[in-house]
């Protein structure tokens, strides 16, 4: 098949490293949080199966590789929902000059960074407290 | 055959009139997940412990098993809509382009169904 001409696609735009980052960035974390699906429905269907399945389940989602993709998918969790805020209010045509949206970039990133310690300081004190 | 002149066309239906849908229910899904997410989360966090009973009478509850459900379909719509625009972005080869968007519109959709079944499994049955 002839290849056909496609739409055009980043190359030929001039974006700014802010959005470039941030927009390649959301992906990302998008991508993270799919691999979080899949392993919250994991824990949902070894919870349905019953006490033993759970065990078992418990003892894989507490090794120290799991905890690091717990770390992955709360931060990539933060900077989602801060940038998928600014993408909606984009939506309805507000914040697109190139001024707020370099300085939205800042406020995302910042957001995410607070959002993400303040949710790895409560699950590391819920830890301390009960288990 | 159709007395709709081009530019007529243009301006009222222009394509088939469903080229927004992929983005809309995008954006729909957003906006459901944002309180969504954020109730999963804190409630996770607040639980005072992780353990079976204490889940599944969690999981079990009239609230919490509604709102869980709405977030595995919600949540497995969304990836599967973004999942797809980042393959069809970056699979240049047309045959794996295919195979792995219709690969990942089945995975999203067993992983919803999954979900769903496990919720109102432990909400109508005590899997013990």
């Amino acid at each position: 098949m002839r290849t056909r001409p496609l739409s055009p696609h980043w190359t030929i735009y001039r974006m700014s490293r802010y959005s470039m980052l941030t927009s390649f960035a959301n992906r990302a974390a998008g991508l993270v949080m799919s691999a979080g699906l899949l392993v919250f429905i994991y824990w949902l269907i070894s919870l349905a199966r019953g006490v033993r399945a759970y065990s078992h389940a418990q003892q894989l989602l507490a090794s120290g590789v799991a905890k690091l993709f717990y770390v992955a998918v709360i931060a990539a969790f933060s900077y989602h929902l801060a940038a998928g805020i600014r993408h909606l209010i984009w939506d309805t045509g507000r914040g697109l000059e190139k001024a707020q949206s370099q300085r939205s970039a800042w406020l995302v990133v910042i957001a995410a960074i607070l959002l993400a310690l303040l949710c790895g300081w409560w699950a590391f004190r819920a830890r301390e407290a009960g288990g | 055959m159709s007395l709709q002149s081009p530019l007529g066309k243009v301006r009222g239906l222009g394509t088939a009139g469903t080229g927004v849908h992929h983005w809309w229910v995008q954006r729909l899904t957003a906006l459901a997940l944002v309180p969504l997410a954020v109730w999963l989360l804190v409630s996770l966090l607040a639980l005072p412990a992780l353990d079976f009973v204490t889940l599944v009478s969690w999981v079990g509850g009239t609230w919490t098993a509604s709102l869980l459900t709405l977030f595995v379909l919600t949540t497995s719509w969304h990836s599967s809509l973004g999942v797809q625009v980042i393959l069809e972005d970056y699979v240049h080869d047309q045959g794996l382009k295919t195979t792995s968007l219709v690969l990942s519109g089945f995975v999203h959709a067993v992983l919803a169904v999954l979900g769903v079944f496990a919720i109102l499994r432990i909400a109508f049955g005590s899997p013990l």
